[in-house]
């Protein structure tokens, strides 16, 4: 080949990939919004996480507020701290949205491709096998976000929550890192779980709960530090799952001094440089795991075949 | 390039799953078939030359499919090598992806919740066409395949054949250079098998350049539409020639077709004097076995039509007819293709 058919076939190459992310991105954009039921899920039940705790919150503050002994002062400081902690549960609502979505949507895709005959004929084409993962992710990504601002403002709205936002570009550039870094799991976990079939459900749903309480989607997660023995423990290792740092980031950027300050992990610049390092490894995982998928497939002929 | 598609002692070779494997070590597991590697595709020699519409005719299990998963890129031969446009399957497969698509009979791919122009356009976006010049093609195609009314149907509600039809518009919208059809009528009604067989002609015949192979275990289709033909039993090609030439083969042969009640062993008829081959097979719902015998000398007839009332059979109908391609197959392999 000669370097001007090189040079020729690069843009052509990128065109195309963008092409198939579009196009893969398609179904889960159009697709999604008209099965009304996805309404439900996706936006209702982060909801009612949220009041429970919004509830249990606001109960605890209540006993301070009313209680006539309690000065001036610290009623105040009580109602910034509940403010911080209902602000911290719509947040965690908001990003559980793509959490789940990436756990149970992104994870099995591939899955449930191969089962519809889709998968070979994705396998077939002639697009980056990142394209394909990229356009699931920006597909999910976008179906999500319709759901999770719908989250977040009901519950700003509905909660009056009071954000004070100091730097709106870090804080997007934390929200932006962090859902890289989440699809990059997905991704990854999307092949891992081709390969190991039905087991995989019942890690997801092993998974679900411990790491909604680890990734402190509903208090803030520092506050597993001071938990005796094992909480550093579990903190660390969910310092490996996107959503806990970046929602730490997030919170410190539109709840600034909250808690003292003594509640969160790291500073959001030191979390934002942790997310996007993620990001990368999760990417180069995904594109690794799935070119090894691939391999597999062609050498023993089963994973992409409906029939076997 | 000579060949649109060569491939040069093509081996592939089936380990049986760990699940299989399990099953074998219990005593109380079933065995036969399942046991033991199955070599799909034995030496596998063809060249199809440009511009070609090449058939594959063999019964299920001949390795048709895997021949054809091998040059669409998805999956590795065991050993041996082939070529698709030029270039070499097992190193070089995102070139061949560009240029080839690939259709297979009752294939259920694309999204439920999608209409059927939607589904195709998204499948031709992983080929990189311009967006425009895809829903052009997809409207052309919707017009000719019949399925213009269907255009904007959910794909869960079409019916078997017009989810065919659409499969098929995904297998052009790309404008491939090689085309490969598997099995694409397979359970289809007469009419829509009609549409694409001669869409598919139409779509060879009338540009230049463009190849088809097509698998099929309908030796009439085959007959009809196809250039040459390789015929395909247990993974290996047994013959490969143009439909003529290979009914030619038998041209000295005659071909007897009987209907008798259901015999209780055909095996009087193997070794018989004069039978070159013949396949029997029984109809379980109307008490029969359906003969066809491939003579070399019509005089055997004779001893057949005995041996048959010799197991006090009663023959309900015996035709000599012209020879087909399944006869060709029978001749060879002494099974039909059903
Ligand atoms: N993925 C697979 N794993 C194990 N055996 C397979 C696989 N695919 C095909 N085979 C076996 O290889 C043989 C040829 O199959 P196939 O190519 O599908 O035949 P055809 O398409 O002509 O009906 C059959 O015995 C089949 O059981
Ligand atoms: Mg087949």
């Amino acid at each position: 080949m000669s370097a001007a058919t090189v040079t020729s076939r690069i843009p052509h190459r990128i065109r195309l990939n963008l092409r198939a992310v579009v196009g893969r991105a398609y179904p889960r954009i159009v697709g999604a919004n008209r099965e009304p039921s996805w309404i439900f899920f996706e936006a209702i039940l982060p909801l009612l996480g949220i009041a429970a705790y919004v509830f249990i919150y606001q109960a605890l503050a209540n006993r301070v507020l009313l209680d006539p002994t309690v000065s001036a002062a610290d009623k105040a400081a009580t109602v910034a701290a509940t403010n911080a902690l209902i602000g911290s549960v719509v947040l965690g609502g908001t990003m559980i949205a793509f959490w789940l979505n990436v756990l149970w949507s992104m994870a099995s895709q591939l899955y449930w491709e191969k089962e519809i005959g889709n998968l070979q004929l994705y396998m077939m084409a002639p697009m980056s096998r990142m394209a394909l993962l990229g356009g699931m992710a920006v597909g999910g990504m976008f179906m999500t976000s319709v759901r999770a601002i719908t989250t977040l403002v009901a519950g700003v709205v509905v909660f009056s929550i009071v954000l004070q936002v100091t730097n709106p570009f870090l804080l997007i550039a934390v929200f932006f890192a962090t859902l890289v870094a989440l699809y990059g799991m997905g991704m990854t976990l999307a092949s891992l779980y081709l390969l190991w079939g039905r087991e995989a459900w019942h890690l997801s749903a092993l998974l679900e709960e411990p790491i909604f309480f680890t990734s402190g989607f509903y208090f803030p997660a520092g506050g597993l530090a001071y938990v005796g023995g094992w909480g550093r423990v579990l903190l660390t290792a969910a310092t490996a799952i996107p959503a806990t740092l970046g929602l730490d980031a997030m919170r410190q950027l539109v709840f600034p001094g909250a808690w003292g300050d003594k509640l969160w992990i790291f500073s959001p610049e030191v979390e934002l440089v942790i997310i996007l390092v993620l990001g990368v490894v999760f990417l180069v995982l995904a594109r690794y795991a799935l070119a090894y998928l691939e391999l597999l497939a062609r050498r023993e002929g089963r994973l992409t075949s409906r029939h076997q | 390039m000579e060949f649109a598609i060569e491939t040069k002692d093509l081996v592939r070779v089936f380990k049986p799953s760990r699940k299989l494997l399990k099953r074998k070590k219990n005593p109380n597991g079933e065995g036969g078939s399942g046991e033991g590697p199955v070599t799909a595709l034995d030496r596998v020699t063809t060249q199809i030359r440009q511009g070609e519409l090449f058939g594959l005719l063999g019964p299920n299990g001949a390795g048709k499919t895997t021949l054809i998963k091998i040059l669409c890129t998805l999956l590795l031969p065991t050993s041996g090598q082939a070529w698709v446009a030029g270039h070499d399957i097992s190193k070089d497969p995102f070139p061949i992806r560009e240029r080839i698509n690939m259709v297979s009979g009752g294939e259920t791919s694309g999204y439920g919740l999608l209409t059927t122009r939607e589904n195709v356009w998204m499948f031709s976006q992983f080929y990189g066409v311009n967006s425009k010049v895809a829903k052009a093609r997809i409207d052309e195609l919707l017009h000719i395949f019949g399925l213009w009314d269907k255009r904007d149907a959910k794909v869960r509600t079409l019916s078997s054949g017009q989810r065919q039809k659409m499969n098929m518009i995904r297998g052009f919208v790309t404008d491939p250079d090689i085309l490969f059809l598997d099995e694409p009528t397979l359970g289809l009604d007469v009419n829509a098998s009609r549409v694409i067989r001669e869409y598919v002609e139409a779509w060879v015949r009338k540009q230049k350049g463009k190849t088809v192979l097509l698998t099929t275990h309908y030796m009439a289709e085959a007959d009809q539409m196809c250039d040459r033909i390789a015929i395909i039993d247990r993974g290996r090609i047994l013959a490969c020639d143009t439909p003529e030439n290979l009914k030619r083969t038998i041209r000295h042969d005659t071909t007897f077709r009987l209907e008798v009640d259901t015999l209780r062993s055909a095996s009087a008829f193997s070794g018989m004097k004069g039978v070159k081959n013949f396949s029997s097979k029984d109809d379980a719902s109307k008490n029969t076995t359906s003969l066809t015998f491939i003579l070399e000398d019509e005089s055997a007839v004779s001893d057949i039509l005995s041996a048959v009332q010799a197991q006090g059979a009663k023959i309900h109908y015996l035709q000599k007819s012209e020879p087909t391609l399944e006869d060709v197959f029978i001749s060879m392999v002494g099974r039909g293709l059903e």
